[in-house]
């Protein structure tokens, strides 16, 4: 009953993704107004379909209906009911199934955002998400259905990977990267309307700005996520591995980076239209290899969970759009160029472009060293893989310039700057940075990069403060009240460029806090005996023993730690090794003491009679990375309120520091 | 900002403006090109290794400094040193060819003889493979070897190219 329900409404969706594709081509190219209308029900009609297949699935797992074949692969009645609801993206069928739900809300919502809007662009859009749509659908249904009967249903299943079950974070951290990673689609869909309509005007910039923001924010938050579930469950006390899939994850926020900047020199100056079209359909492409090089097997990975035959059909997909995407651009491209022209390199602009180039650099080296190792495993059948020296190489410096720049481009006046302005504006700040690199040199840093990230982070963040408040101490300066004035300033008419100097600060902070935290980490490892005592960075850590716990889904050990400084009790640790029924290795999980400073972690590497064997980890900072991801996160989401005014209104305040304008 | 449609007459401006992209087309490529050298460079150095130990005697003196990781079974007997803080010393070998192991960390939970590990480190000229990192294979559905019996090749891979466990 269940599985014929979801087939049915997998394939109805296949056939609506697919008709109402062709509607809204054939209503962009004949600009029918009917058109248009029907492509937009076809948009809702589908969404509405992938809920009710979620729902149905959902439904599934939690009454445990093991006759359905996916759930008789990740159920279990044994485990707890919000890791029975996770289940749904736990294993590759029901991600994949998840994946056309959140398509299918990012649809239906965007479509219903601009009903009455664009209405030259929106067929083509809508065209191109159903196509998108329509090949999700086609993989559910294929070669990824979760809906297969089950002709003996089990009476109990396995339950969910031991590994997902490990920590609370595997709820949240699947779903945010999902609505990054599936998010691209919309701002691709825009850019393919742009193209196919031959322009790009300044109005349209709107929601292909919008509609790139959002998924980044999700995008930006997921892979700090992810690099905090593996500090928090993996237990060798680091958050970032150059692993493939941490880089499938990062390829296309690069480039989703990228294209938010250059949008901001395209709505400004009126040029990198065809760049910042490029850039867009280069983020959508690389959601896409991500999903292949996560999805398929190709890499195995401890982030990747899910492994199956729907390789060739993404790579063929992924081919089908590339061709598409380059076809489509070299035709096009030219339609789009400039209505006005660079005039200076040193110029707010200017920066705007090596910004750019930075980070197509990153895209590149990242792009390279993940694909290196699969491109001779398939030619000389040889097993490799790139070392973490090789992304260090390339990515430090280059990250230590673009934080350089945070601090340089908002400062540079847009046009032509004179000497005189350049040197007003990058002098002063420097000053901040030089004083927050004497307290690093002062408290130890010794490593050349961190001491650097210092120099540039205190400049950087001086000119991003001075840049956030700028329209507030303006406005103050003409006589407002301070009140009104702070409102107007940051929350209303500015609240784009705040948002956007909220993001920069953030930004700082997380090269600042990786640069200490990986360059000053020190561990020892150690094995204590019960009673016996070790003191390491400071803290004494006293082994008081172990005791056994049962919880339904899992078995635990935990061992207690006592940590003290100075002869003061300071906590009690409680790292823990855990049993699951499915696998024979048990997976431990570290004890983290954290501090405004830093982190002290303590990992078990294992547990025998009386002794203990375990690593102990020093890591300053580290939490700043967490917290300051989130800033960025909420500093998008301000930029991303839509203004109720027209930002261009002309104001009395220097056009400069008006409002409507993001940071460098 | 107005919004223009190009279709202004293609002059002798428009006939520049393709030159000047050909200048810049051709920068580009000369850019790429140096790039992709610079990084597949720096790929080539740094490269890790899947190797057996049987591969990594046919590797010869490419094995000394090379990062490696080792995937084999512990060989029955040869484990020493197991409690000791500094210092374990064991034998990794597959069914053709057998290298001494020595690594400095603590072991984890599951490592003993007969088990699937993978050691990532590199050869040295004394003849003994310096481990810095230690694996243990861990199969959902893993059964002791019995002595003599291979063990899962496919596992072995796909713990050789984890990065749990690792260790800066």
């Amino acid at each position: 009953m269940i599985p014929t329900l979801g087939r049915f409404l997998i394939l109805a969706s296949v056939l609506v993704a697919t008709t109402g594709a062709f509607i809204a081509y054939a209503a962009g190219s004949k600009r029918s107004p009917e058109g248009l209308r029907w492509s937009q029900r076809f948009a809702y009609l589908f969404a509405a379909l992938m809920l009710a297949a979620t729902g149905v699935m959902e439904y599934a797992l939690i009454t445990h209906d093991f006759s359905v074949e996916y759930v008789s692969h990740v159920g279990s009645t044994q485990v707890p009911l919000w890791v029975t609801i996770v289940s749904l993206w736990s294993s590759l069928e029901g991600s994949i199934l998840f994946w056309g739900f959140i398509l299918g809300i990012y649809i239906a919502a965007t479509t219903w955002i601009n009903r009455n809007d664009h209405q030259e662009y929106m067929p083509y859009a809508i065209g191109t998400w159903l196509s998108v749509g329509a090949f999700f659908s086609f993989l559910i249904a294929g070669p990824a259905n979760p809906f297969l009967t089950v002709a003996n249903p089990p009476l109990d299943g396995p339950g969910p990977n031991p590994l997902l079950q490990n920590h609370l974070l595997m709820i949240i951290h699947p779903p945010m990267l999902y609505l990054g990673y599936v998010g691209m689609t919309i701002p691709f869909g825009f850019a393919i309307a742009a193209l196919l309509r031959g322009r790009l005007g300044q109005s349209f910039l709107r929601p292909l700005r919008a509609s790139l923001l959002l998924p980044w924010v999700f995008l930006t938050i997921a892979i700090m996520l992810g690099g905090w579930w593996a500090y928090e469950v993996l237990g060798w006390g680091g958050y970032w591995a150059w692993d493939p899939v941490e880089n499938a994850s990062l390829l296309p926020w690069l480039t989703a980076t990228a294209a938010l900047h250059s949008a901001i020199v395209m709505e400004r100056r009126g040029v990198l239209k065809g760049w910042t079209v490029t850039l867009v359909q280069a983020s959508f492409l690389l959601t896409i290899l991500g999903t292949f090089m996560t999805r398929s097997g190709v890499f195995n990975s401890v982030h990747s969970f899910t492994q199956s035959s729907i390789g060739p059909t993404i790579l063929i997909f992924l081919a089908a759009v590339l061709v598409f995407s380059v076809v489509l651009l070299s035709f096009r491209i030219d339609s789009l160029e400039a209505d006005g022209k660079l005039d200076s390199a040193v110029s707010r602009e200017g920066m705007f472009l090596v910004n750019n180039l930075f980070f197509v650099v990153l895209t590149f080296t990242v792009l390279v060293g993940t694909c290196f190792p699969l491109i001779v495993e398939a030619v000389k059948g040889k097993q490799m893989s790139v070392g973490r020296p090789y992304f260090d190489a390339m990515v430090v410096p280059v990250g230590t310039a673009l934080l350089f720049l945070i601090g340089v481009g908002p400062a540079l006046p847009w046009g032509k700057a004179s000497k005189k302005e350049i040197l007003r504006a990058l002098l002063p700040p420097l000053i901040t940075g030089a004083i927050v690199m004497a307290i690093g040199l002062a408290l130890g840093v010794r490593n050349v990069w961190t001491v650097l990230t210092l120099l540039f982070g205190g400049y950087a963040a001086h000119v991003t403060m001075a840049q956030m408040w700028l329209p507030f101490r303006q406005r103050v300066k003409r006589g407002d009240a301070i009140g009104p004035a702070l409102v107007d300033a940051q929350l209303r008419r500015g609240r784009r460029r705040f948002g956007g100097y909220i993001v920069h600060a953030g930004a700082v902070i997380v090269f600042v806090a990786i640069a200490v935290s990986s360059t000053m980490r020190t561990q020892q490892e150690v094995t204590l005996t019960r009673g016996q005592s070790t003191t390491f960075a400071g803290y004494t850590v006293t082994y008081t023993g172990s005791e056994e716990r049962a919880e339904p889904h899992r078995q635990s050990t935990i061992a207690r730690f006592n940590l003290s400084k100075n002869g003061a009790q300071v906590t009690t640790m409680e790292p823990r090794m855990n049993q699951y029924a499915a696998m024979r290795e048990p997976i431990g999980t570290p004890a983290v003491y954290s501090t405004i400073t830093g982190d002290y972690y303590i990992s078990i590497m294992n547990l025998q009679g009386d002794q203990a064997g375990v690593l102990i980890i020093n890591m300053p900072m580290v939490g700043w990375i967490w917290g300051s991801v989130i800033m960025m996160g909420i500093g998008g989401l301000i930029a991303l309120i839509p203004s109720r005014r027209r930002a261009y209104v002309v104001s009395p305040v220097p056009a400069e520091a008006a409002g409507d304008e993001v940071p460098a | 900002m107005k919004e223009t449609t190009n279709e202004g007459m293609p002059t002798a401006s428009a006939a520049l403006r393709r030159k000047s992209r050909w200048f810049m087309a051709g920068a580009l490529v000369i850019a790429a090109a140096a790039f992709l050298v610079i990084t597949l460079g720096g790929i080539s150095k740094n490269l890790v290794y899947y190797w057996t130990p049987t591969d990594l005697h046919a590797a010869g003196d490419k094995a000394y400094g090379a990062t490696i990781r080792l995937g084999g079974m512990v060989a029955p007997h040869s484990v020493q040193g197991r409690n000791g803080a500094s210092g374990l010393e064991f034998d990794v070998k597959d069914a053709t060819g057998i290298v001494h192991v020595k690594s400095s960390g603590v072991p984890p939970q599951m490592f003993r003889e007969n088990i699937g590990v993978v050691v990532e480190g590199t050869m040295t000229r004394a003849g003994y493979f310096q481990c810095n990192r230690l694996m243990v294979s861990h199969n959902n559905e893993y059964r002791a070897p019995k002595a003599g019996h291979a063990i899962d090749k496919k596992e072995l891979q796909k713990l050789m190219r984890s990065t749990e466990g690792l260790k800066d």
